[in-house]
């Protein structure tokens, strides 16, 4: 079994590129090239050294005592919160845009929900001095407007989307739609393992050094690359399959995703995508997502910015389908409280996206010797207006 | 015969039109399609809404939003396309994505469409491969067509493809864009059309997405056997006069 995207951009019944005409040249354009520009040397050399002096990597990996001793196991922390811009986002966003110079690209694209991935978008195209464009829902402008001042600081214009629910799903049709308008000089940074193939698979590979560096990090630590479980939260699932990357193939470890329930998975205020959706077509690729009966993209909802998406990438579909991966949801209230608890105990403000992989270690059972690791992607600067609105601080 | 080669062989400059269905009013499907034959509209492309319409435009991003927010889905659809062929004998594409489709089942679909006595269908983010390797054979049983899109930057090799598993016609763009925008003839787009007829297809072509007045839609019959209109006509439409406002949309096409 091949958990892996097979020559024809396929992970199992998931993955493909539905995609109108218009996309297809620069969508195959990608496909033809991506492969051999980031085997090329050079553009390793260039990546991996502003991983290493501009965002900061490798990011430590912290084994939390507190919280060890709390759930009666080795919890360690992947701390991609420590990363410049402040999330895993920024790993795909300089793989991106040294490959869309290498295609010869004058002006750069993207949507973001949080605003994480729009921030780390505007911040290579500022490194690189490149035009940016970052689309984003009306109402996601209006909740994370920290992160809208910088995009626009940094140089970016920021195009609301208006059109259907006004969130991360309505700004990825708006920046589907300005690249088929614009389809010669124009990349499209997707931010999530989500879209035509080949994005599910080249945004997997930026995002793998995340479990490159754990597994190096777990030798030193513990003596074994092999952990018991890692966890990561799921919207597109960006994070998440960073974490997994090297792991996938290591059946002993066991994988575990966190949905965003919402206000619970029953409650039709949700985002957890494997408990409601079907199998379907969103955003270029088959996979699963929250749809009517028919074929209707439903509306999710979770307190989290970045988990508020109907779909999941091909890549998680499949990992779900075959039970290589155990994909599990955490409510707002969950994720809330274990972003508190995190603080306190660690000293570390998560991102409400992380906190929702954190929640879900009160739920597991461990026996004291488990070693488990956290991808803890962002930090939580972006949400204090979130916490303190919740705890009343 | 088939409707669409019938249709091909007898007319030239032929007109098309795309609607939403359950556009304005959720009963307007079948009313809209007899007003514009009676009118002198030679096809009919009838959109079934769906919520993530990425190809389109803001016009008919909002006319499927009203239509689904009306009640429209495709089996209301098949209902009200069963009284289409007493009044309605031009040819008619359903168009649409593809995860409607998929979630209505593609054999039945197909099925539905014969039953309802629909010509072919236009599916925008159906990719040719899985088209060709999982669909075809459905799509022929039933004697459906399937028409495709090429655009100005689609390569000659892929259109000769694209030649090979069409039946019907092939829809070229006018410009890579969304629906909804003016067409601009200029010299590129020109040595494109010219570039497309030199091919010698074995189908004919349609010009679509920027007609919007009959100077652009002669200009495209220049180049092909015939345009399609789609916001222009959708924007046109009159929720307290439907079929007078089709009409007098029409009338400047076919006076």
């Amino acid at each position: 079994m091949s958990y892996f995207v097979n020559e024809k951009g396929y992970y199992g019944d998931f993955g493909g590129a539905y995609i109108p005409e218009m996309l297809y040249p620069n969508v195959e354009e990608l496909r033809q090239n991506y492969l051999k520009i980031m085997a090329d040397e050079d553009f390793q050399k260039e990546f991996h050294q502003l991983l290493k002096d501009y965002v900061g990597r490798p990011s430590p990996l912290y084994l939390a005592k507190r919280l060890s001793q709390k759930y009666n196991a080795n919890i360690f922390l992947k701390r991609e919160d420590l990363n410049h811009t402040g999330a895993h986002k920024i790993n795909n966003t300089i793989g991106q845009i040294l490959l869309a110079e290498k295609l010869g690209k004058k002006r750069i694209i993207a949507e973001t929900g949080a605003g994480q991935h729009g921030v780390a978008t505007a911040t290579v195209c500022a490194l690189r001095g490149l035009e940016c464009v970052v689309y984003m829902g009306e109402v996601d402008i209006k909740r994370q407007a920290p992160n809208v001042a910088r995009m626009k600081m940094l140089g970016a214009r920021v195009v609301p989307a208006t059109s259907g629910s006004k969130t991360l799903k309505d700004a990825t049709n708006e920046a589907m739609r300005d690249w088929i308008n614009n389809p010669v000089d124009t990349h499209y940074i997707i931010g999530s393992v989500v879209g035509p193939h080949p994005y599910p698979d080249m945004v997997a590979r930026f995002q793998s050094v995340i479990s490159e560096e754990t597994k190096k990090q777990l030798i030193e630590q513990t003596g074994s690359d092999q952990p018991d479980y890692v966890l990561a939260c799921v919207g597109g699932g960006s994070n998440a399959i960073g974490m997994f990357y090297h792991f996938i193939d290591d059946e002993k470890v066991k994988l575990v995703a966190v949905e965003a329930a919402g206000k619970g998975v029953d409650s039709g205020f949700s985002a957890a995508t494997t408990a409601l959706g079907q199998e379907g077509v969103l955003h270029g690729s088959r996979s699963i997502l929250m749809q009517t009966h028919d074929g209707q993209v439903v509306e999710p909802h979770s307190v989290s910015a970045g988990l508020d998406y109907p779909g999941i990438g091909p890549q998680h579909a499949h990992l779900f389908k075959t039970g290589r991966g155990s994909y599990v949801s955490i409510t707002d209230d969950e994720s809330l409280q274990a972003g508190l608890l995190l603080t306190q105990m660690e000293g570390i403000i998560p991102a409400i996206e992380s906190a929702h992989a954190l929640a879900y270690l009160e739920k597991m059972k461990f026996t004291g010797n488990e070693n488990v690791v956290v991808c803890l992607s962002g930090r939580g600067d972006k949400d204090m207006d979130t916490y303190m609105k919740y705890f009343g601080l | 015969m088939n409707r669409i080669k019938e249709l091909f062989q007898k007319k030239k400059d032929i007109l098309s039109i795309y609607y939403t269905a359950g556009y304005p009013s959720l009963g307007d499907t079948v009313a809209i399609a007899e007003a514009l034959q009676e009118s002198g509209a030679d096809l009919l492309e009838i959109g079934f809404p769906y919520s993530d319409p990425v190809a389109d435009g803001p016009t008919i991003q909002a006319s499927s939003k009203q239509a689904l927010d009306n009640g429209m889905d495709l089996k209301l659809l098949f209902e009200q396309l069963k009284n289409l062929r007493a009044k309605v004998t031009i040819p008619v594409l359903l168009m649409g994505y593809v995860n409607p489709m998929l979630q209505f089942g593609v054999e039945n679909f197909c099925k539905a469409c014969v039953d309802a006595g629909v010509d072919g269908c236009i599916v925008p983010d159906l990719p040719m491969v899985e088209y060709e390797e999982l669909y075809k054979a459905v799509f022929a049983d039933h004697g459906l067509s399937n028409i495709f899109l090429v655009t100005p930057q689609t390569s000659t090799e892929r259109i000769h493809k694209i030649d090979s598993l069409s039946n019907g016609f092939i829809y070229l763009l006018s410009s890579s864009a969304t629906t909804g925008q003016n067409l601009q003839v200029g010299d590129t787009t020109e040595a494109y059309f010219s570039r497309i007829a030199n091919l010698k297809l074995k189908n004919p072509t349609m010009i679509g997405f920027g007609i919007s007045s009959k100077e652009t839609f002669n200009k495209a019959c220049q180049y092909a056997n015939g345009a399609i209109i789609g916001s222009a006509f959708v924007k046109a439409l009159d929720k307290s006069d439907v079929q007078g406002s089709v009409k007098r949309f029409i009338k400047e096409f076919r006076p």
